[in-house]
């Protein structure tokens, strides 16, 4: 594996080496991944394996003890506001204001990735038109059933039309038809060319992901395509491969 | 005596209706999962059965005691574990089991045989806080606090939600070794595939039991025939799939998608052949089972 | 009531273990009584007084003396003119200034105009006019005198001499110790009990707890039993930091003082868990009685201005603020050392108060979540 960082590669992402330490404690212990443009890449470990800290790095949140890399082409290290311009971002726990109107969250969200008025305005009507919503465009987010919440937080990430989208655990306690649909518009997504990197649960996701990646103890354990984890591992589905590979854990969070 | 008895509960919250009109029974020892996603109503259901909450209409029993007027009686035989691990963290892990103990009028000394085979897994961490303990130990500790008292009924709302798939297996066998003791466990759930584990259960969606039943009961009334499709590309196989004549749904389930289909109307070699027509590479389809997902989904679309 | 020793206990464990709560509960006090006590002082205490004049002027002298021998005025410069008050002043060398006309002495005494003027340093105006104030009471005395010894009677238009019983200093540590008092036990018993509680159901503790075969009365007593403790701590420690530090006289009964501050904590505690009843999470609890119990008390009690001058219509609703009627009691039982037939209407209205709101607290708590 080269260890030259190539911007203009075919990579969305590419980590060398990366480590966080909090005093004595290892929460991303040296890893190291590419993840390619387009890919849809699943970002699995149990409770504690260091998932959310090395996440926050990704996204410009919090600076590595050591390692280096790019997101969207740029450092990790000392480009972390232009990372967050070129990121989308969802998680189950934040997503919405529920106490604005649809319309007001998409402005807001428009607003602040510095998005010029009409550009805004056409945006909007563009994605209330795609996500049959134009007839609950004035009612208040908090109001809509959770299902449609994440189709419309969803939407709200791509608003910048940026390179990578982070899904922190999008689709935790939805019925199974709603995260069905939820992954469809992730496929969609992947289509047009919009890199994924996707955390969650759901050991059936997990199939859905062109590759992932499975933390424990800080470490990435294995990384390679669904298939070929379970040759390797010789199982039937990604829930063995998970199990099997996440006992090893030592530590305690 | 069933253990738990629900009949026709009902609660609204000012004008949107959490549970409606909802009738179950739980067998004394088993192990019943209430199954649905959030919002459901399920938390709403779990309170009013723990005398938390007082229902709109309807009436309910546990081991006899009417919900609303006996709730002291039904507060000395429960056990409870709300949602969020609600213990408090910045009390150790065993001044918590000593606390929750004291409060039931009990001690650890006394129940330790109950719950020494789960507490002896965080019994080396007793002096830590509990705000400092992983997921799994949390959880632990939670159910410590559950049963120090030797309820006979065990009410677990969500127990499993946003813990990872090893400390969900985990848990379960904790689950069966409660049961093995004799307790009636009432346990809730977004994870379709934790229903597979309970004895019977109850599919409950946007305040309804759209059904119940043991595992294999509720798979048995499944409607249509299903089929198990791959091919590649995936995705675009998905939308391929739903145009054709005969295709009830489709949706992915891991590797593969579940093609729901109605055999008057086409076969497995109609489809696959579609498939291959459309350009698709690697087809195959091969018949399968329902799972409690599929009812779940084909129930939903009712 | 083996129930009830753990469950205090584990009470006893959060607040120790919060660094938050121990820093409101212990220093808080300690710290609002030194903020009163000298940051935001109003008394007229060791006035450095600044004289213009000439000194030889035996009239002059007099004045002078009557000045310098008054407790609380000390004269430290001779100036030659009036233009050298300004830069001691601005050098923070003098308070105020007393100038006297020329001739004094022979044009008091031929009944002409003998002029004293009163320059104060404006730049900070409730001292220059308090300490103003203070000065020319201290002159006008003179001037009694003056009148009464040549004419032989008044012929001065009458001017009222304000004197003040119990505190001739207007030293406001009388005034504020027992708005502190109302104020810091107030906040301790209500906003802390409400916020404990209330985090117990924001946490979810409080489903546990319910479901639980103890008593609600139980969980409701042992919650407010750590704070009235805490509470009855503050209480000591205020009164011995203002007896020894501020000098405030207890010069009522020690007992009674006692007393009226327990019916007042357990007034205060009911408030507190009518909040945490009212209340859904520890913001709103916060917001609550902050703003409706900290703002009132601070406005009504008259630590910052008195109530006799608000218009009507507050008077009417400081009445029904407790704190209101437990500062009067302390400021007369400390202060003017009065006994228990000089209380007793405060008192009934402040048991009342308390009665009342401790059975509607204890009534609304309920066996069940909403």
């Amino acid at each position: 594996m080269s260890t030259e960082l190539d911007t203009n590669s075919s990579y969305a992402m590419e980590i060398r080496n990366l480590t966080k330490k909090f005093g004595n404690f290892t929460a991303v212990d040296n890893i190291s991944f590419n993840v390619r443009k387009g890919e849809i890449f699943g970002f699995l470990g149990a409770n504690g394996a260091g998932k959310t800290t090395a996440m926050k790095i990704l996204c410009g949140l919090s600076r590595p003890t050591a390692g280096e890399g790019t997101v969207a082409g740029f450092d990790i290290n000392n480009e972390q506001e232009k990372i967050k311009r070129h990121i989308g971002y969802m998680s189950q726990k934040f997503a919405l204001y529920p106490d604005l109107t649809v319309r007001e969250n998409i402005r807001l969200f428009g607003g602040i990735y510095g998005l010029a008025d009409p550009e805004i305005k056409a945006k909007t009507n563009n994605m209330l038109q795609t996500l049959e919503m134009e007839n609950v465009r004035d009612k208040l987010a908090g109001e809509l059933p959770l299902g449609w919440k994440q189709k419309l937080s969803f939407s709200i990430a791509l608003i910048h039309g940026p390179e990578i989208i982070f899904l922190d655990e999008p689709t935790g306690g939805v019925d199974p038809e709603t995260r069905r649909r939820f992954w469809e518009m992730i496929y969609e997504a992947s289509e047009k060319g919009i890199t994924v990197f996707v955390t969650t649960h759901y050991m059936d996701e997990a199939e859905y992901c062109d590759r992932v990646s499975i933390m424990v103890d800080g470490r990435i354990e294995a990384l390679d395509s669904p298939a070929a984890l379970k040759t390797k591992y010789k199982a039937t589905n990604m829930d063995a491969v998970f199990r099997t590979i996440a006992r090893k854990a030592q530590r305690e969070e | 005596m069933n253990a738990i008895e629900i009949e026709h509960i009902s609660k609204n919250y000012k004008t949107v209706s959490a549970v409606k009109d909802i009738s179950l029974s739980v067998k004394e020892g088993e192990i019943f999962g209430l199954i649905g996603p959030d919002g459901a109503g399920k938390t709403t259901l779990f309170r009013i059965m723990t005398t938390l909450m007082l229902a709109d209409a309807g009436k309910g029993r546990i081991c006899g005691f009417d919900i609303v007027k006996d709730y002291a009686q039904i507060r000395q035989i429960i056990g409870y574990m709300p949602g969020r691990f609600s213990l408090y963290q910045d009390l150790s892990v065993q001044e918590n089991i000593d606390f929750f103990a004291t409060m039931f009028g009990t001690t650890l000394q006394d129940n330790y045989e109950t719950i020494r085979e789960i507490y002896s897994q965080i019994e080396p961490f007793r002096k830590r806080k509990a705000g400092k303990l992983s997921g799994g130990m949390k959880q632990k500790l939670a159910l410590c606090c559950a049963l120090v008292h030797k309820p006979s009924v065990l009410f677990l709302d969500e127990p499993t939600t946003g813990v990872d798939a090893v400390s969900r297996k985990d848990f379960w066998n904790m689950l069966y070794r409660i049961k093995a003791s004799g307790v009636t466990v009432f346990v809730s759930t977004p994870y379709m595939d934790e229903a597979g584990l309970c004895d019977r259960m109850a599919l409950i969606r946007q305040g309804n039991i759209i059904d119940t039943g043991t595992p294999a009961e509720i798979v048995a009334k499944y409607p249509y025939a299903l089929l198990a499709v791959k091919g590649t590309p995936m995705y675009p196989l998905l939308k391929e799939l739903r145009k054709l004549d005969g295709v009830i749904s489709c949706f992915s389930f891991g590797d593969s998608h579940h093609l729901a289909y109605d055999p008057a109307k086409t076969q497995k070699e109609n489809i696959l052949a579609a498939a291959v027509a459309a350009g698709f590479k690697d087809c195959t389809a091969w018949e399968i089972k329902p799972g409690i997902e599929d009812c779940f989904m084909q129930l939903s679309e009712q | 009531m083996k129930e009830f020793f753990a469950f205090i206990k584990k009470e006893f464990l959060h607040i120790f273990r919060d660094k938050r709560t121990i820093l409101i509960v212990m220093i808080m006090p300690i710290v609002q009584i030194i903020l009163f006590g000298f940051a935001i002082s109003t008394e007229v205490n060791n006035v450095r007084v600044a004289i213009v004049g000439d000194t030889t002027d035996p009239e002059v002298r007099k004045v002078i003396d009557r000045i310098d021998n008054n407790k609380y005025l000390t004269v430290t410069e001779i100036l030659s003119n009036t233009n050298e008050i300004s830069p001691k002043f601005q050098r923070n060398e003098a308070d105020v200034a007393v100038c006297f006309s020329r001739n004094f002495d022979s044009e008091l005494h031929s009944g002409g105009k003998a002029s004293i003027r009163i320059i104060g340093d404006g730049s900070d105006p409730n001292t220059a006019q308090m300490i103003t104030s203070y000065v020319s009471g201290a002159i006008q005395d003179e001037q009694d005198d003056i009148t009464i010894d040549y004419a032989g009677e008044q012929k001065t238009s009458m001017s009222p001499v304000v004197q003040l019983m119990y505190n001739p200093a207007m030293k406001s540590s009388y005034n504020f110790v027992p708005g502190v008092m109302g104020l810091i036990l107030m906040l301790i018993c209500s906003m802390m009990t409400a916020i404990s509680i209330v985090k117990e159901k924001e946490t979810g503790t409080m489903e546990l707890l319910l479901v639980s075969p103890v008593k609600p009365l139980w969980i409701i007593i042992s919650k407010a039993m750590p704070y009235l403790v805490l509470s009855i701590a503050n209480f000591v420690s205020i009164l011995l930091l203002s007896h020894y530090v501020m000098e405030v006289p207890v010069n009522g009964s020690l007992f009674l003082l006692s007393g009226v501050a327990l019916l007042f904590i357990i007034a205060s505690l009911a408030i507190g868990l009518l909040i945490s009843v009212i209340a859904s999470n520890q913001r709103t609890a916060l917001l609550i009685s902050g703003m409706g119990l900290t703002m009132p008390t601070m406005i009504f009690s008259g630590i910052i201005f008195p109530c006799e001058s608000m218009p009507e219509i507050l008077q009417w609703v400081s009445h029904i603020i407790p704190a209101k009627w437990f500062i009067i009691m302390v400021k007369k039982i400390m202060i003017q050392g009065d006994g228990f037939v000089y209380i007793i209407k405060e008192l009934s209205i402040l048991a009342g108060m308390a009665a009342a709101l401790l059975a509607i607290s204890i009534k609304s708590f309920k066996t069940r979540l909403q």
